[in-house]
């Protein structure tokens, strides 16, 4: 009801949830979210993202410490990382080429001539008191990626892509009185990724995140698993009457842990900007955090301070020049991507979208279904393997695709088994599936026999069977004459219980019409 | 009585068992200590030294291949590191502090067998030139100990030349090596930029910093050099390029060079009268040897030092941000109320006076707003002079400059006047600036009775051509 009351009473509504959210009952705050997500036709939502991409580089940017994620804290800090006295940069090459790697496949320009440059500020967790980054100079400029919301394509443009080293942690709440340092995350090599206020909704953001996670798990250069903190992202979030050529006054959200949270602050903050402008109220430039508990952002530093990095060319690091050579390798390394993959299941094997979207949620399940091509030409079916039984199979292992246990070949003969009617579907889903997967490298075919699953179409095994279904059930073959045509399903139905599965349906229909038809 | 020659003159005394590597390092450890008055000297490694003289000379009595400095007593400034032993950049910041690894250069010395006999003085972080900015207290010039004996690397001049040691290892930024050299009549060489890795170097300005050598001879700094130059897998700046530096260098001496001269720099109305006649004398006689010696224009003069110190200063002011009394090194023992207050202190209490006055000035010339008008401006002055400077050796071997307008300062003359003190760099700073090769040559004697030497520039990566001159200029002498 109260969804329809005009914008001035829903603010009335919305300030009192939002008093009541501190204290965060679990209802208020669904009673709350069923509002945040209208915003009033009139307004328009813009929005950049900033996402740090942790490269899964073995090493860290500058010197020769794990750059893994998980270990005891202070455990991967040599010298350099602890910036002793002395001690010097020297660059991973990998970062370069992963960062190049990134930039292709994001349709970036890459700059031939690179140097890093120091940005300069003193907190605990940077060891140096200074990030060495690209900040001014950018490795890829420009760009874009291509998402998909409610069907319809859009290019999100790229502003850059950068290189720099991540700082250490601070971690507050370890103990009371200190704040505590983890180092093994400085010197870690990150990609920042900087969009062009390119975005106008939550779900935008939303396809966006999901679509890079996507794209450099792909490449491999980053396992994209927000939550241990390996992709991180702030949004850049305005709002404006629609049509106005002026962007709003923006507000930067960080502390953002998940793809989801991304859209929640995103709507919340929404919601927040434009009630501002409705009660003529001045927004101010902030910097907010999102507290993940109660899906909710608060500010944590009113306006930009008036921080001066002092940026100036590293002496340390000689510049990085790049040659054509080296970036065509580079480019010549790229696979496939998702949506060069989409296109081919679509065009050459003629699959759904569906289908062509979840085989390629994941490189790996694609790269399976690639080679499960490559052995039968039952391109549809073979989808519908992956996506049904492999798929499960997936999710109540909790395997990855790469600990599947049958090979593609084995695959190939175990779909043509049904398509060539030696096997109900359900049976070779239901049975010799299973069996498969506790005997991988038998023939499906050999253990099928063996467990004696296949599929019987000799007549004369089922013409008893037949015999006694119809005279068990006088009462219905009379109904059936006189009309209920649908009767035979129930027929069939009951010949493949007493086959317990093994029956040829189409053997059973063709053998119940002639008898019935005949009575 | 032990009396040193050379490293050549040494080893052969070793073979033929009239001196031992053991007797040696003890002889010098008298001399340290019968000298503790220059406060040359911020650790001896007496023990130390002596057990590893004794380990050389069991090996050499064993007949097992012996290094390039087999014995050789070597002392570092205390901006070198040094696996487990003090490292303190002569500041309040680092006392106490003591380095995980080694340094490259140390790593190569100790693998020819040299001996690390100790840490030289020098001023707090390499910034200064008289010696006289250290928390250990300021370090005396062996020839008159009413003067300083220049700076940074103060110590380790006077360490050579006080006979402390055989030879040492000093680091020059803006003539730290050449102009204590000069002041205390030793060899002082600064190979080119990206010669010798810069690994386990205190950082003070990372695009000017090079390692130097000091000596008594130019064979002693040939060797040293020798022995820690080349590509450096840990430093990114160090050079590619692999030196041949053969020990017979000397072989070139009837080659005719082509030397050129800074008439600007010559007739700077700073430049004592005395050090100039000496130079045109020394080019007179060149000239009469049959070099060509002619004077080039050189019209950068009076924009060197502030190109100098605006870069250096911004450089030093990141450099040196890692002291902040987190992980290592001062704290101090005021309650902070909040981070701020924390790093102030530690820093105002851990860094001396003239640390903080280039830190604070590095900060400004890279502060926006003021970035363009210094610190870009400073980078194109140091573009230009690397463009002439090229220009110059397409027609030259060697630039010939004073390396100081004056002789020693007397203790105190200068401490009150930055900038005096700044300018009297204007001879040592080019070379930092341009990355060239540069060595001091003790060739002079003042009437005040003190020495000073003749510096000679040669083109980047010709250190063969700078020692073949440079000992034919010290055999002339």
């Amino acid at each position: 009801m109260q969804l329809n009351h005009p914008a001035e009473r829903r603010d009335g509504f919305f300030i009192k949830a939002l008093s009541h959210i501190s204290q965060a009952p679990r209802k208020n705050w669904l009673f709350l979210r069923f509002f945040m997500q209208e915003i009033p036709q009139a307004y328009e939502i813009v929005i950049g993202l900033e996402v740090h991409i942790q490269l899964s580089t073995n090493t860290k940017l500058f010197c020769g410490d794990p750059a893994s994620f998980g270990s005891e804290p202070n455990t991967h800090v040599s010298p350099i990382t602890l910036a002793h006295p002395g001690t010097l940069p020297v660059m991973n090459k990998k970062a370069i080429e992963f960062a190049v790697k990134m930039g292709l496949a994001c349709q970036c320009e890459i700059e031939i001539d690179n140097y890093f440059a120091r940005k300069n500020y003193f907190y605990p967790d940077l060891p140096k008191g200074y990030q060495v980054s690209q900040h001014t100079t950018p490795i890829c400029k420009g760009g874009r990626v291509n998402i998909t919301v409610g069907g319809e394509e859009k290019n999100v443009q790229l502003n850059r892509i950068h290189l720099e080293e991540d700082a250490g942690k601070s971690l507050h709440d370890v103990e009371d009185a200190n704040t505590c340092i983890d180092l093994n995350r400085a010197g870690v090599p990150l990609l920042e990724m900087v969009t062009e206020p390119d975005l106008r909704s939550s779900e935008e953001a939303f396809a966006f995140l999901t679509e890079i996670r996507k794209l450099v798990r792909y490449l491999g250069v980053c396992d994209g698993n927000m939550e241990e903190g390996s992709m991180r992202c702030d949004a850049n979030i305005s709002v404006r009457k629609k049509g106005d050529p002026q962007l709003g006054t923006r507000v930067e959200v960080k502390n953002l842990n998940s793809i989801r949270n991304v859209k929640k602050a995103i709507e919340f903050e929404a919601v927040r900007l434009v009630n501002q402008l409705e009660r003529n109220e001045t927004i101010l430039q902030q910097t907010r955090s999102f507290d993940a508990g109660n899906g909710t952002t608060f500010s944590t530093r009113e306006k930009e301070e008036a921080n001066d990095y002092r940026y100036f060319p590293e002496p340390d690091l000689t510049p990085f020049h790049l040659t054509e050579d080296f970036i065509e390798e580079i480019r010549n390394t790229i696979p496939a991507l998702p949506k060069e993959r989409i296109r081919k299941y679509r065009v050459e094997n003629q699959l759904s979208a569906y289908d062509a979207s979840v085989l390629t949620e994941e490189k790996e399940f694609s790269d399976y279904y690639d080679a499960l091509i490559l052995h039968t030409d039952l391109y549809k079916p073979a989808a519908n393997w992956m996506t049904g039984p492999v798929k499960t199979w997936m999710n109540e292992t909790g395997n990855e695709i790469g600990a599947f246990p049958l090979s593609p070949a084995s695959m190939a003969v175990l779909i043509s088994l049904v398509e060539d009617g030696k096997l109900s579907f359900s049976i070779a889903s239901g049975r010799l599936f299973q069996k498969l997967l506790d005997n991988p490298v038998k023939e499906p075919l050999v253990l099928a026999m063996e467990e004696n699953l296949l599929q019987e179409s000799n007549v004369n095994m089922l013409e008893p069977l037949v015999e006694d279904v119809l005279a068990s059930h006088a009462e219905k073959v009379k109904a059936f004459q006189k009309g209920k045509k649908g009767l035979l399903g129930m027929f069939v139905g009951e010949v493949m219980k007493r086959s317990k599965g093994k029956a040829d349906p189409k053997v059973v229909n063709d053998l119940l019409l002639e008898k019935l038809n005949n009575k | 009585m032990f009396v040193y020659n050379s490293i050549e003159r040494y080893h052969s005394l070793l073979n033929d068992g009239t001196v031992s590597c053991f007797d040696t390092v003890n002889f010098y450890l008298e001399k340290i200590e019968s000298s503790q008055h220059l406060n040359a000297f911020t650790a001896v490694y007496a023990e130390e030294a002596l057990a590893r003289a004794g380990m050389l000379d069991e090996k050499r009595k064993s007949n097992q291949p012996t290094g390039r400095l087999h014995g050789v007593v070597i002392a570092l400034k205390d901006v070198i590191a040094y696996k487990d032993h003090p490292l303190t950049a002569a500041s309040r910041m680092l006392k106490g502090f003591q380095s995980l690894y080694s340094a490259t250069a140390v790593e190569k010395l100790l693998a020819e067998d040299a001996i690390i006999i100790g840490s030289c003085n020098c001023d707090e972080f390499a910034m200064g030139s008289t010696n006289e900015n250290s928390v250990y207290g300021r370090v005396l010039n062996a020839a008159d100990t009413s003067r300083v004996p220049g700076g940074s690397s103060g110590g380790s001049a006077v360490a050579v030349q006080a006979g402390l040691c055989m030879v040492s290892l000093g680091s020059d930024t803006g003539g730290s090596v050449r102009q204590p050299a000069d002041f205390c009549g030793v060899v002082g060489m600064k190979p080119t930029y990206g010669t010798i890795s810069r690994y386990g170097l205190i950082a003070y300005a990372s695009s000017f910093d090079q390692i130097g050598i000091f000596g008594n001879n130019i064979p002693d700094v040939a060797r040293v050099l020798e022995v820690i130059t080349g590509p450096d897998a840990m430093d990114s700046t160090s050079s590619q390029k692999r030196q041949l530096l053969p020990a017979s260098f000397g072989d070139k001496t009837e080659r005719k060079y082509r030397f050129t001269y800074f008439e600007e720099a010559l007739e700077h109305k700073s430049l004592d009268p005395e050090i100039k006649m000496a130079i045109y004398a020394s080019i007179d006689r060149l000239k009469q040897e049959g070099h060509e010696v002619l004077p080039v224009s050189f019209e950068f003069m009076d924009y060197i030092v502030p190109a100098y110190y605006v870069l250096t200063t911004a450089e030093a002011s990141s450099n040196l941000s890692r002291y902040d009394g987190v992980r290592y090194g001062y704290r101090s023992a005021q309650p902070a109320e909040d981070l701020d207050q924390f790093y102030k202190n530690n820093r105002s209490e851990g860094f001396g006076r003239e640390v903080k006055r280039r830190i604070m000035l590095g900060t400004f010339v890279l502060s926006s707003g003021y970035y363009d008008a210094y610190f870009t401006k400073a980078q194109q002055v140091r573009r230009k002079l690397k463009d002439k400077t090229r220009e110059i050796f397409e027609h030259f071997d060697f630039i010939l400059l004073p390396n100081s307008p004056a002789v020693a300062f007397k203790i105190g003359e200068k401490t009150d006047d930055p900038v005096a003190m700044y300018l009297a760099d204007i001879y040592t700073v080019f070379a930092n600036l341009t990355g060239t090769p540069s060595i001091s040559l003790p060739l002079y004697t003042h009437s005040s009775g003190m020495p000073f030497g003749l510096q000679v520039i040669a083109k980047p990566f010709d250190e063969l051509s700078l020692l073949d001159i440079s000992q034919k200029l010290m055999q002339d002498q």
